[in-house]
């Protein structure tokens, strides 16, 4: 009796939390349905799919979007080749600094954007590169990268380290050890921190427009397209991009259970001992 | 141990040129990580094809010792020698050895087959000869079944055979085992130390096997030796270690063994006097003496070789004797085991194969004679501390 009473209240709270989180997301997504006359879009007028039916009608639109989708798809190129490379170094490797290396790495997890968008701004100014795309490339790359060096380390530091000796036991130069054994075993932990800068790149406001010069991306577009009135295209767009990231997300959720399942499998097969007896010969 | 230990005196002087059938050689190897000394001044000869066991308690430096043979710790001091060449500095996949993890560490993105091929595919061999090695060799650990499966797919004890072909399929000069079957239950432990016993003798290499396990040291190895503090302590077969000690920590590691401590006296023919701290005469034989004269020793000898007699029986002629009561008295159907506690303290260990049957049993209480011939007595120097 108790019991059900705990898990009514609990099932309760819970829908009560979700539907805090969900409802703006689901006004956003049914406002890109609604009929509306003139330049705002807060009042609902009937239900219609013309901001559906060409959403890319505006060319500065169009552009935004190809900005932002090859920044992502660059962002990520870069900032997974170089953060898995550096997530290798600081856990397989002693050097010089490393404790150094390892802490600061965190520092753009934890740093406000807005100190580091315009501290990147100002590095920019006094180096004299222009503000535009390459300068947004490149801070996306710099603060994407933690997320990679951080999940790419937990997945390396959970990852016995005798299977890479075991690796040159037999042969294996270190750079052949990383291409046959290293890679394919980070390799679900390094799709998922791809996905990861993936999701953040595209949907990054504070710094990129620090760094934006002329250049528009997706989110900036949005902010600027809002302030001259709020065209029910934002809305399709932003359901858009919201769907995007969910499917990034959703394929990263994915990708570590099926990462969990076979390691907690292989930990049960090789702590559990029973077999069938060997045939005598 | 003696012998060995002067081939490996005269090995050191010519440099690099060891005897032609020793295969393994550490001289002088110490590894010292921040704090601790893993292994201490450490010499070590291995002959071509022996199972050699390295025997001893946890933390001891087993794992080490093997770890620079297998060239994945770099010695703090000290050369290691594969066939009479010097390997210190080089990388494990320059080393003509391979290693068995206890943890297996098998590639869990590869099948059992490319796990077993992996060795054979860094050396560029063609496609058939792999193919035909590995499927030789899946066949000597019976996997031939399971070619096509994960790791994940396979029990402990299955898993514990791919990573032993996996090794074995290179012809190493040497394998290399750290506690290969420490992860496995006892029935398991016991049917595999037979399997790799077998899968020795008929691939003829050299295997270094690391045990904390005296009765599988003594089970499969052909030498073993005792490592205590990141030393060797004694080196030799199953049978010399198991008979004639010669530190206190070797008597007490390898099985039961009882300890009185005691002064040496005059050497008497081939025999040499003791005399214990409660003032029983011993006898040992003289060659068993090390260089202890003069110090404290102790001395030992293992509980089946004494023989119990009631007070007032005359022991034999020439026999070490010991009086004390019997303490404890554990039937164990096919002997009995009595605790003694003799006239100095010391409570010994005897134990008495049951044919005569229970009615003749000492009981508890009754006071008795504890004798043995002088030649089962051992002597070592005494210990302050003792473990295990
Ligand atoms: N990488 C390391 N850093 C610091 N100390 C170490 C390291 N590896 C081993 N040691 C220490 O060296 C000593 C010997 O360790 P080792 O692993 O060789 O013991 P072992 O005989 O294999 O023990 P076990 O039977 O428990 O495996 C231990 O005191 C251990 O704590
Ligand atoms: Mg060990």
């Amino acid at each position: 009796m108790r019991r059900s009473l705990r898990h009514w209240v609990l099932g309760a709270w819970s829908v009560a939390a979700l539907f805090y989180l969900f409802l703006p997301i689901f006004v956003i997504a049914l406002f890109s349905f609604n009929d509306n006359q003139g330049r705002f879009n807060f009042t609902w007028q009937g239900f219609t799919l013309r901001h559906w039916a060409d959403p890319f009608a505006n060319p500065d639109l169009a552009e935004a979007l190809k900005n932002s989708l090859l920044i992502a798809g660059l962002d990520t190129l870069i900032a997974t080749a170089l953060g898995t490379l550096m997530a290798v170094a600081l856990v397989r490797y002693s050097f010089r600094g490393r404790g150094a290396v390892d802490m600061l790495v965190f520092l753009p997890l934890s740093t406000p954007e807005v100190v580091l968008g315009a501290a990147l701004l100002a590095l920019f100014l006094t180096v004299n590169i222009g503000t535009g795309f390459v300068t947004i490339l490149i801070a996306h790359v710099m603060f994407t990268i933690s997320y990679v060096v951080v999940t790419v380390k937990a997945r390396l530091e959970g990852m016995d380290r005798h299977i890479e000796e075991a690796a040159m036991d037999l042969g294996a130069t270190e750079f052949v050890t990383f291409r046959k054994v290293t890679l394919p075993m980070i390799a679900p932990g390094v799709a998922a921190a791809g996905l990861l800068a993936a999701a953040i790149s595209v949907d990054d406001y504070v710094i990129t427009s620090f760094n934006a010069g002329q250049t528009t991306t997706f989110p900036l577009f949005i902010f600027g397209a809002t302030r001259q009135g709020v065209p029910a295209e934002v809305n399709v767009l932003g359901t858009m991009l919201l769907l995007v990231v969910l499917f990034l997300m959703g394929a990263n959720v994915m990708l570590q259970r099926r990462l969990a399942r076979r390691d907690a499998n292989l930990l049960h097969r090789s702590v559990s001992t029973a077999t069938e007896p060997l045939q005598a010969r | 141990m003696t012998d060995a230990e002067q081939a490996q005196r005269e090995s050191t002087e010519p440099a690099g040129l060891g005897p032609a059938e020793s295969d393994i050689c550490l001289q002088g190897v110490s590894k010292r990580f921040a704090g601790t000394t893993a292994v201490d001044d450490l010499d070590l000869e291995i002959e071509r094809g022996a199972f050699f066991a390295l025997l001893g308690p946890s933390g001891c430096g087993k794992t080490t010792t093997l770890r620079m043979i297998g060239g994945f710790e770099a010695p703090t001091e000290g050369r290691v020698l594969l066939g009479g060449e010097d390997v210190t500095d080089r990388p494990p996949y320059k080393r003509d050895v391979n290693t068995v993890f206890q943890s297996y560490a098998l590639f869990p993105h590869l099948t059992v087959e490319r796990n077993v091929a992996f060795g054979l595919e860094r050396r560029k061999l063609d496609k058939a000869e792999i193919a035909r090695r590995v499927q030789e060799t899946l066949e000597l650990v019976q996997l031939e079944a399971l070619a096509g499966r994960k790791p994940a797919q396979l029990s402990g004890g299955q898993q514990q055979r791919v990573a032993l072909a996996r090794a074995l399929v290179n012809r190493p000069r040497a394998l290399l085992l750290d506690e290969p079957l420490g992860a496995l239950d006892l029935r398991l432990r016991k049917q595999l130390q037979i399997e790799l016993k077998r899968i020795q003798q008929d691939v003829g290499i050299t295997f270094v096997h690391v045990t904390h396990d005296q009765e599988e040291a003594m089970t499969m190895a052909d030498r073993i030796a005792v490592m205590h503090k990141g030393r060797i302590e004694q080196a030799g077969g199953a049978a010399e270690l198991y008979e004639r000690p010669r530190t206190a920590f070797v008597a007490n590691f390898l099985g039961v063994s009882n300890l009185v401590d005691a002064r040496l006296g005059e050497r008497d023919g081939e025999l040499v006097t003791l005399e214990t701290h409660d003032g029983a005469r011993l006898r040992a034989p003289a060659d068993r003496v090390g260089p202890h004269d003069g110090q404290a020793v102790q001395v030992g000898v293992r509980p089946e070789k004494v023989r119990l007699l009631r007070d007032g029986v005359a022991p034999p002629e020439d026999a070490n004797l010991l009086r004390g009561t019997i303490v404890v008295a554990s039937f164990l159907g096919v002997s009995i085991q009595y605790l003694v506690r003799t006239k100095g303290g010391e409570e010994l260990t005897v134990v008495v194969q049951n044919t005569e049957g229970e009615p003749d049993a000492f009981t508890v209480g009754s006071e008795v004679q504890l004798a043995w011939p002088p030649r089962h007595t051992f002597v070592v120097a005494k210990e302050t501390h003792h473990e295990a």
